[in-house]
């Protein structure tokens, strides 16, 4: 046992001691490592940050919430089957409220419902257009998950009576109203006056192809007053009471929507039950798809540098080949030799780890830096994980020049010249 | 060559016991179709505090038998006792064993680690042999100054001189205290003064009790030995005191 420590701490030095004699030769051999690490660990950051933005994405969307819509959210392949559906009405909100308060079991809590289009918004001469505007409930008040920066969203009375108020996103308050408050002020929005009410603090966009900042909401008596009901994108938006029990929950509004529509057994749904937890599910193999393909593609980088490895040891075993016949003379077993290649390898390819994730973490940190919202991160998981891989790929890459340096025969070995 | 040496009476030593048993030792090498019996067939004795010389030209299987005797290498046939240990069976783990505790070798290009100082050089065997490194500093040290290199210690090998270069690797065959030293033209990269110079140290280590071999085809090398072995063709062509 001792012995081994012996012979361990006798290859750390050689290897060093050889890195140190063979400087220029090391440092390129390890480049190749350097950018492999790199390129993997820069992916690792990308996947990681992709994950992160996606969750948050989909947090977004109320991890409580179910969305009813005329269209399933994960594609329609065979779309001529979804556009004769008919679309979602109000009264179908209002009757399944109905039940709901009917049924104290029900695992749902309330319906709300919702349309939506773009519209401009003006005020004092300046104006947005291509804003995402909403009519909604004031139940929907629950729902939304962003916080207010200042005021509230309209009331059920403001909401029944129709009441030209409206609640404007970060970015369309930032827009209209740069540096100071929107609140109580009368904007213009197709052609009527609406006071603002209240501004939603900042979200972000949803998977970078939809900005919740740039959107206004509507109570829905006045919204229809001004647009009415455009049929093909509304929405009811349920709440439900218990996120864990969110696969009862889609049964039973499933069921009500339903008997909501008046549908006979056999028949199937005219409609579809939508939410971020059944989004994720679809979206998941497609990730790890992206993660697989990207790791596989980068990782082929570091494959490259673990070659100039394998090469390098090669050298290394050739050029000292009378040397391991020396050593083998004076009582170098097998496994001694085996582990001083082996272990120069491992050194120059955990070498290479370290400067490569030293300059993964500067990337990182520039791009962070320039870009906050970029979804990148460094985890100290991938530090762990990338000296492993540094060190697996110095195992793989040696163990085959070391085991020929192990198996020589010491009589040809002390021959050679 | 030389004219043999003038016959010179030398005090016959006690006979020790037996380190080395060989017996109808023979070597078969392929060489791409061609088979070459480097061994036809070799069978000998060496005792404790023994200075054997083994001579031959080159192809009499010379260079096959100091192998053989050194455990770097196992015959093709026949028998091989080392120390009472079967070495003819061993696989190579084992033989490093044998050749770390019982072999002290010398080579004439020294084979010195080129990055190491005279110290690490001679601890080598001892690290192969799990000696912790207080005792292997203490043992590298200490054989250092018995080959004259006391003030040599942590001089790398081109800092040294042929002559103390060998030294070095003495020290190195010397340090685990082995049954036998086996040098292989020990004097061949050296100049004659300094050559004499290494022998002097050899007679002196015979003198206290080591047992040397020495493979070598110079008569003035062999002239130092008290046996002399001379093969020819893979076989003992004879085997007697060196005078």
């Amino acid at each position: 046992m001792k012995r081994i420590l012996y012979e361990l701490n006798e290859s750390i030095r050689i290897a060093m001691a050889q890195i140190r004699a063979n400087k220029m030769r090391s440092a390129l051999t390890a480049l190749g490592v350097v950018i492999g690490i790199v390129a993997v660990t820069l992916m690792g950051t990308a996947i990681a940050g992709i994950n992160i933005g996606f969750d948050r994405s989909l947090a977004m969307l109320g991890e409580d919430v179910l969305y009813v819509n005329k269209w399933p959210w994960t594609g329609a392949e065979d779309w001529w089957n979804y556009a004769d559906r008919p679309p979602l009405k109000p009264e179908d909100a209002l009757k399944l409220n109905r039940i709901i308060a009917a049924s104290p079991d029900s695992e749902l809590a309330f319906a709300v419902f919702s349309d939506g289009r773009t519209a401009s918004i003006k005020y004092n001469g300046n104006s947005v257009s291509g804003v995402y505007t909403a009519g909604t409930g004031a139940a929907y008040g629950r729902i939304l998950t962003a916080d207010f920066t200042e005021g509230r969203l309209f009331n059920e009375t403001e909401d029944e009576s129709a009441r030209q108020v409206v609640v404007l996103g970060y970015d369309v308050a930032q827009a209209l109203f740069p540096g100071r408050s929107p609140l109580g002020e009368n904007v213009t929005i197709h052609g009527q006056p609406f006071e603002v009410l209240g501004v939603l603090a900042r979200q972000g966009s949803f998977l970078g192809l939809f900005s919740f900042d740039n959107q206004m909401i509507l109570p829905l008596g006045a919204y229809r007053k001004y647009f009415g009901i455009r049929n093909d994108d509304t929405e009811i938006e349920v709440k439900v009471k218990d996120k864990t029990r969110l696969d009862e929950a889609r049964e039973e509004l499933t069921g009500l929507m339903r008997r909501v529509r008046g549908q006979i057994p056999g028949q199937r749904d005219n409609f579809s039950v939508n939410g971020g937890a059944l989004f994720k599910e679809k979206l998941d193999p497609i990730k790890r798809g992206i993660a697989f393909a990207g790791l596989f593609v980068t990782g082929l980088s570091l494959f490259v540098g673990a070659i100039g490895i394998m090469n390098i040891t090669f050298v290394s075993v050739r050029e000292r080949t009378k040397e391991i016949g020396t050593r083998k003379a004076l009582g170098a077993r097998r496994r001694t030799v085996l582990l001083q290649f082996l272990i120069e390898a491992v050194s120059i390819c955990v070498l290479g780890g370290v400067v490569g994730l030293v300059l993964t973490y500067g990337l990182f940190a520039v791009v962070k830096g320039a870009m906050p919202s970029f979804p990148i991160e460094f985890s100290p998981l991938l530090v762990i994980i990338s000296m492993l891989v540094s060190v697996a790929t110095g195992v793989l890459s040696g163990i085959v020049p070391a085991w020929g340096a192990s198996r020589l025969d010491p009589v040809v070995a002390l021959r050679y010249e | 060559m030389s004219p043999p040496a003038p016959v010179e009476a030398r005090p016959v030593r006690p006979v020790g016991p037996l380190v080395i048993a060989i017996e109808g030792v023979t070597k078969l090498y392929q060489m791409g179709e061609e088979t070459i019996h480097a061994l036809r067939g070799v069978s000998l004795e060496i005792r404790r505090n023994e200075y054997l010389a083994i001579m031959g030209p080159s192809g009499s299987g010379k260079s096959t038998l100091m192998n053989m005797l050194g455990c770097l290498d196992t015959p093709t046939s026949g028998r091989y006792e080392f120390n009472g240990h079967d070495v003819a069976g061993m696989v190579d783990d084992e033989l490093a064993e044998i050749r770390n505790r019982e072999i002290g070798f010398v080579f004439q290009t020294f084979n010195l680690l080129p990055r190491s100082d005279a110290l690490r050089n001679v601890e080598l065997p001892l690290i192969y042999g799990g000696v912790p490194s207080h005792e292997r500093h203490e043992r590298a040290r200490q054989v250092l100054i018995d080959v004259g290199l006391g003030n040599r210690i942590h001089h790398k090998p081109n800092e040294l001189s042929g002559g103390q270069r060998q030294r070095v690797a003495i020290a190195r065959a010397l340090v685990n205290r082995p049954s036998i030293i086996l040098a292989d033209e020990p004097t061949g990269n050296l100049d004659s003064k300094t050559g004499v110079e290494i022998l002097a140290l050899f007679d002196d280590l015979y003198e206290k009790g080591n047992t040397i071999i020495v493979v070598t085809h110079e008569e003035s090398v062999a002239r130092h030995a008290r046996r002399i072995i001379r093969l020819h063709d893979g076989l003992i062509e004879s085997d007697g005191p060196a005078y």
